[in-house]
C-alpha cells in the first residue's frame, strides 16, 4: 500500500479562516489508528484546525480527506467533542438524550430512535463509566462525567474520527483515567483521535503524534522528535511558562494559569 | 357544578374555550424552543412588529397570517440590513424597528372611525369576536406548528442543544432557525386574538417555564408546556367569565401564579427543594440548574 492510499485522515496544503486566514498551509497525516495532540498558544488555530477539519470553518486552499474520501461528502465519519464552555448545561436534556443525539445521523429525518439506539447509548454509557448516570439531567454532573457524556456521544456515532477540544482541562482524575484508557482502546480499534490540548506533559506521554501549530504547522511527529526546545520555542515564542514546584520542572503553555500554577511561582521563559 | 357547565350553554363562550384551548397549547409548546434558545426578546419583537400587516390585512379583508408574515419578514430583514452595518448592535436594531412598525400599526388603525374599539382588540385580544372561521384557522395553524415540531423534534432538538455538531453533520442549520421563526411568528399571529399583541409574550414564556421546573427533559417539557399552556387558557377565561374582568390579562395572572406556586413548590428546582437538599447537594459539588458546572471544574 502505497502512503498515499493509506487509511487515515489526511490534510492537504490546508489554508482556513474567513476574511483573514488562522491557518496556513497545513499538511498532515494522521494514520487510521492513532492519537495525535495538537498543541499551541492561544490564538494559534488550534481549534479552527479541528473546526476546518469538521468543515465548520472554510477552506480557502486544500483538501481534508477521510481513507481518500473528502469529509465534506461523509460528514458523520468525524465525531465532535465540544470544550466544555460551549455548553449550555441548564438544558433540559438528560446525559441520555446527549448521547442519543449521535445516533441521529444514521436515523434520518422521519425516523425515531429505536430500541437497537437505547442500546447503543446504554452500551456507551457504561463504557466510559456512566452507565448510572443515565437519567440525570447534564447540569447535575460534575465536569468530569460531562466530558465522558460527551465522548459517550462520540462512541454511540461509531464514527472513524473523533475529535477534542480540550478533554482533559478541568476534569478529575477518574475521568482522565477512563478517557486515557478509552483512548488506547479505541485507537487499537482503529479510529484516529485528535485532541487540541494546552498539558503539553500529558500530550507528550499519550499521543503517538503531536502537531505543534501556530498559525502555520511548526513540528509534527512522534513526541521523541518533536517535544524538543527549539520546538516549543517555535510554537510559543516568550508564551511559554516553565513552572517549578517542588522538584517537579512542568510546561505550561498559552498564559491559562491552573490553580498550581499560581501556588508555585511561575517565571516566564527567555 | 352550575359554575362550570352554565357557561357552556352560550355559544360565545364554547368559541372562546376552543380558541384559548389551542392557542394555550400551541404557545405552550413552541414556548419550550423559546425559553432554551432564549428568544423571548425575539418573541416581543415578532409580537410587534407583525401588527402593522394584521392592520393592513385586517383593513383589506386578506388573510391576516399572511400579512402578519410579510410583515415579520420584511422588519426582520430591516433589522439584520440594519445591523450588518456594524454601527448598531443588533439589540438596538430590534428595539429600533420593532417600535416603528408597532407605529405603523397604529397609525394606520387610527385611519379607521371605530379607532379605539379595534385598537384595544389587537393590543388586548378580544375573545368575545371570536368566530367560527377563526376557530378553524387556528385549530389548523396550532395542528401545523405542533405537528412539525414532533416530526422535526430531533431536529430542532439538535440544532437548539448544540450547533456546532448540528453544522458537522451538516444539517440545513439556517433553514431550522428560520422555520423556528416563521412557527413562532405563526403562533404569535393566531394567539393575538385571544390575549392580544401585549401579553402574548407571556403565553410563550410563562407556561414553558413553569414545565420547566418540573421536568429535566426536553420533549416532556414541551407536552407539559401545552397541556399547562391550554388548562390555563381554559381556566383563565372561566375566572375572567364569572368576575366579568379582561379574560386575556386574567389567563396571563392565572399562568404567572401557577408558575410562581412552581418556582416554590417544585420537587426538583423549586425554592423549597432547593433548602431541602441545599447542604448534601454543596457537598457533592453539584452546580444548581443554572450555574455553568461544578466548582472543582472551572476551566483552568
Amino acid at each position: 500500500m502505497s502512503l498515499d492510499t493509506a487509511p487515515g485522515l489526511r490534510l492537504v496544503d490546508v489554508s482556513a479562516g474567513y476574511d483573514e486566514l488562522v491557518l496556513r498551509d497545513i499538511s498532515l497525516f494522521l494514520p487510521r489508528g492513532s492519537i495525535t495532540g495538537v498543541i499551541g498558544p492561544n490564538g494559534s488555530g488550534k481549534s479552527t484546525l479541528l473546526r476546518a477539519i469538521l468543515g465548520l470553518t472554510p477552506l480557502m486552499e486544500g483538501t481534508v480527506t477521510l481513507d481518500g474520501v473528502l469529509v465534506a461528502r461523509d460528514r458523520q465519519r468525524v465525531a465532535y467533542v465540544p470544550q466544555r464552555e460551549a455548553v449550555d448545561w441548564s438544558f433540559p436534556i438528560t446525559a441520555a438524550g446527549v448521547v442519543l443525539m449521535g445516533r441521529y445521523p444514521r436515523l434520518g429525518v422521519l425516523r425515531r430512535p429505536g430500541a437497537e439506539d437505547h442500546r447503543a447509548v446504554l452500551g456507551a454509557l457504561d463504557r466510559v463509566g456512566a452507565g448510572a448516570l443515565a437519567d440525570r439531567q447534564i447540569g447535575a454532573l460534575s465536569g468530569g462525567q460531562q466530558q465522558r457524556i460527551f465522548l459517550a456521544r462520540a462512541l454511540v456515532q461509531e464514527a472513524a474520527v473523533i475529535l477534542l477540544d480540550e478533554p482533559m482541562t478541568g476534569v478529575d482524575q477518574t475521568t482522565e483515567r477512563v478517557i486515557g484508557t478509552l483512548f488506547g482502546e479505541l485507537r487499537d480499534s482503529g479510529v484516529t483521535i485528535v485532541q487540541a490540548t494546552h498539558d503539553l506533559e500529558s500530550a507528550a506521554a499519550t499521543c503517538d503524534l503531536l502537531a505543534f501549530v501556530n498559525r502555520r504547522l511548526v513540528a509534527f511527529g512522534p513526541p521523541a522528535e518533536t517535544f524538543t526546545a527549539p520546538t516549543l520555542h517555535a510554537t510559543f515564542g516568550g508564551e511559554m511558562l516553565i513552572v517549578e514546584a517542588g522538584n517537579h520542572t512542568h510546561v505550561h503553555a498559552g498564559g491559562h494559569h491552573t490553580p498550581d500554577d499560581a501556588a508555585a511561582a511561575p517565571r516566564r521563559s527567555t | 357544578m352550575g359554575w362550570l357547565t352554565d357557561p357552556l350553554g352560550y355559544d360565545f363562550v364554547l368559541r372562546a374555550l376552543a380558541e384559548v384551548l389551542i392557542m394555550g397549547a400551541t404557545c405552550g409548546a413552541i414556548g419550550a424552543y423559546v425559553i432554551v434558545r432564549r428568544l423571548s426578546f425575539i418573541g416581543d419583537a415578532i409580537s410587534h412588529a407583525v401588527f402593522p400587516g394584521i392592520v393592513i390585512a385586517y383593513l383589506l379583508g386578506v388573510s391576516i397570517l399572511v400579512g402578519a408574515l410579510a410583515a415579520g419578514l420584511l422588519t426582520s430583514l430591516a433589522i439584520g440590513w440594519v445591523s450588518r452595518s456594524g454601527r448598531i448592535r443588533e439589540d438596538a436594531a430590534i428595539g429600533i424597528f420593532f417600535a416603528a412598525a408597532f407605529a405603523l400599526g397604529i397609525v394606520l388603525i387610527s385611519t379607521r372611525r371605530t379607532f379605539q374599539g379595534d385598537l384595544t382588540g389587537f393590543l388586548v385580544g378580544n375573545l368575545q369576536a371570536v368566530g367560527a372561521r377563526d376557530i378553524a384557522i387556528s385549530a389548523a395553524t396550532g395542528l401545523v406548528v405542533i405537528g412539525l415540531l414532533v416530526v422535526l423534534h430531533k431536529e430542532l432538538l439538535l440544532v437548539s442543544f448544540d450547533r456546532t455538531l448540528a453544522a458537522a453533520l451538516g444539517y440545513p442549520i439556517f433553514g431550522l432557525d428560520l422555520l423556528m421563526l416563521v412557527l413562532l411568528t405563526v403562533t404569535i399571529v393566531v394567539s393575538i386574538q385571544a390575549v392580544g399583541i401585549i401579553l402574548v409574550l407571556a403565553m410563550l414564556v410563562t407556561p414553558a417555564a413553569t414545565a420547566r421546573l418540573v421536568v429535566d427533559r426536553f420533549g416532556p417539557m414541551i407536552a407539559l408546556g401545552a397541556a399547562i399552556g391550554a388548562v390555563i387558557g381554559m381556566a383563565g377565561y372561566y375566572l375572567s367569565f364569572h368576575l366579568g374582568i379582561a379574560s386575556g390579562g386574567t389567563i396571563v395572572l392565572l399562568a404567572t401564579a401557577i408558575f410562581l406556586v412552581a418556582f416554590v413548590l417544585s420537587p426538583t428546582h423549586g425554592l423549597l427543594g432547593h433548602r431541602l437538599r441545599r447542604h448534601p447537594q454543596h457537598r457533592a459539588g453539584a452546580p444548581a440548574i443554572d450555574a455553568p458546572g461544578a466548582p472543582e471544574d472551572q476551566a483552568t
